[in-house]
C-alpha cells in the first residue's frame, strides 16, 4: 500500500491510496459536513455539502470530497469563501424541501443559510439515499428504494418486503436526517399493508351503539 | 421464439387482460369464484411469457432492461406480478426493479391500450391548430392525455416534437405518421382503429 502525502487546510496529511479526501480528513480529525455520508456505505456524492476546493498544480477546481480519491500533491481548502457561500445555497435549496430538518437547522445556522430564501416545496426528503442504501448494503433486505426521477424522484417501501422484514428491523429510522423516512414507512403501513386479521374489530362502544346495548 | 407463437401470445394476454380489467372497474358483484378463475389465467399466461423471455437472455441479470422492454412491447404494460416475477427469476431485488421502471418514461405500470396515439403540441403543430386535434381526439376517445381507455383501445399522449413540422399538424397512431390532420380527418383517421 503506497502512502500519499498531501494538504487539507495547511496541514500535510498521509493517506492510503484509493481513500478519499473526505475519509484522510475524518482519520485527522478535519471535519466536512455531510448529509448523504455513512461509514458502513458506498460513497454516493448526494448532497453536495461536502464540497471543498481543491488546488493542483496552481488550478483550483470545487471536488465532492466524499467521492473524490486523494492525490499526491494536492491542496486541499475544507472552508474559503466561495465554499461557504456554495454550502450556503446548497442548505437554502434543501431546507425549501425540509425545513425543520435539525440537522439543516444547525448547518443553516453555522453557515448564515436564510430557510425562507426559495419558495417552501416541502417534500421533507433530501434524497441523502441513507436508508435505501443502508436497505440495500447493510440489511440486504431491499425494502426502500428510490421511484421515479428527476423533480419527482421520491422514496417508497415496496409494501411486501416491508411487512416482512421492517418492523423487527428499522435501522435505517435514525439514519434519516428529516424524518420522512418514518412517515414514508407508517403511510405505506396503514395503506398498503395486507391487513393481519381479515376482520377489524370495532372498539366496544361502538358496538354498543350499534346493537343497542 | 417465432413471430407466430409471439403474435398468438399478445390476443391472448390482452383479452385477458381487459377481462381483469373490467372486472375491477365495474361494480365487483359478478360471482367472485368466475374472478378468481381468470385471475389464476391470467398469472399462468403471464408467468409463462415471462419464463419464455428470461430464458432468451439465459436469465442474466445483468439484461434486465431488455427483458423488461420485450415484455412491455409484448404485454403494452408491466402488471405488478410481472415485476415480482422477475425479480424472482433474476434474483434482482424488487426496489431496484422499481426505480428502473419508473425512470424510463418507455415502461407503462398501468394498462396501456392497443393503439398509440401520439398528438404534437410542438410549436409548429401548436401555431397550426394541434389543439383543436387534440380536442377532437379526446371528444372521440372519451379520454385525456396520458389516459387509457376502458376497452383498452387506445392510449393518448401529447409529444412536444415528431421532427416533421412541415407536415404539422401531426398526429402519430402506432408509429404512423399522419400528416396536415384537420378535426375531420382525425375522426376519419381515428374509426380505422378497431
Amino acid at each position: 500500500m503506497s502512502e500519499i502525502q498531501f494538504e487539507i487546510d495547511g496541514r500535510q496529511v498521509k493517506a492510503v491510496k484509493g481513500m478519499t479526501i473526505l475519509g484522510a480528513a475524518r482519520n485527522e480529525d478535519i471535519f466536512i459536513p455531510t448529509l448523504c455520508h455513512h461509514e458502513e456505505l458506498e460513497p454516493f456524492g448526494g448532497c453536495r455539502l461536502c464540497i471543498v476546493e481543491l488546488e493542483v498544480k496552481g488550478w483550483t477546481k470545487l471536488v465532492v470530497s466524499c467521492v473524490y480519491p486523494v492525490e499526491k500533491n494536492i491542496i486541499v481548502r475544507t472552508r474559503s469563501k466561495k465554499i461557504d457561500r456554495i454550502r450556503k445555497t446548497i442548505i437554502e435549496l434543501l431546507m425549501a424541501h425540509a425545513p425543520f430538518a435539525p440537522d439543516l437547522m444547525v448547518l443553516a445556522k453555522e453557515y448564515g443559510a436564510d430557510g425562507d430564501r426559495y419558495e417552501k416545496d416541502p417534500s421533507f426528503c433530501i434524497h441523502c439515499g441513507l436508508c435505501v442504501r443502508y436497505c440495500d448494503e447493510v440489511t440486504g433486505k431491499n425494502a426502500v428504494g428510490f421511484v421515479d426521477r428527476g423533480i419527482n424522484k421520491e422514496i417508497s417501501f415496496i409494501p411486501e418486503i416491508a411487512q416482512k422484514e421492517c418492523d423487527d428491523c428499522k435501522k435505517c429510522f435514525p439514519l434519516c436526517p428529516t424524518s420522512y423516512l418514518q412517515a414514508a414507512f407508517v403511510l405505506t403501513k396503514a395503506l398498503a399493508f395486507a391487513p393481519s386479521q381479515p376482520v377489524l374489530s370495532e372498539p366496544e362502544s361502538f358496538k354498543k351503539k350499534v346493537t343497542g346495548e | 421464439m417465432d413471430k407466430d407463437r409471439i403474435d398468438g401470445n399478445i390476443e391472448l394476454n390482452t383479452d385477458q387482460v381487459i377481462d381483469g380489467n373490467i372486472e375491477l372497474n365495474t361494480d365487483q358483484v359478478i360471482d367472485r369464484v368466475i374472478d378468481r378463475n381468470i385471475d389464476q389465467d391470467i398469472d399462468q399466461d403471464i408467468d409463462q411469457l415471462i419464463d419464455r423471455i428470461i430464458d432468451n437472455y439465459h436469465g442474466q441479470a445483468s439484461a434486465l432492461l431488455q427483458i423488461l422492454l420485450d415484455i412491455q412491447s409484448v404485454n403494452n404494460w408491466l402488471p405488478g406480478k410481472a415485476l415480482a416475477r422477475i425479480s424472482e427469476k433474476l434474483e434482482v431485488p424488487l426496489s431496484r426493479i422499481q426505480h428502473i421502471v419508473t425512470f424510463y418514461k418507455a415502461f407503462s405500470l398501468v394498462p396501456k391500450g392497443r393503439h398509440k396515439l401520439h398528438i404534437c403540441v410542438g410549436t409548429a403543430c401548436h401555431v397550426r391548430g394541434a389543439t383543436r386535434i387534440l380536442d377532437t381526439v379526446e371528444q372521440a376517445t372519451g379520454i385525456k392525455s396520458g389516459e387509457t381507455d376502458l376497452d383498452l383501445k387506445f392510449s393518448l399522449e401529447t409529444v412536444n416534437c415528431l421532427g416533421c413540422c412541415a407536415l404539422g399538424p401531426v398526429m402519430e397512431v402506432d408509429g404512423k405518421v399522419h400528416a396536415k390532420m384537420s378535426p375531420i380527418k382525425t375522426s376519419k383517421v381515428l374509426k380505422t382503429y378497431g
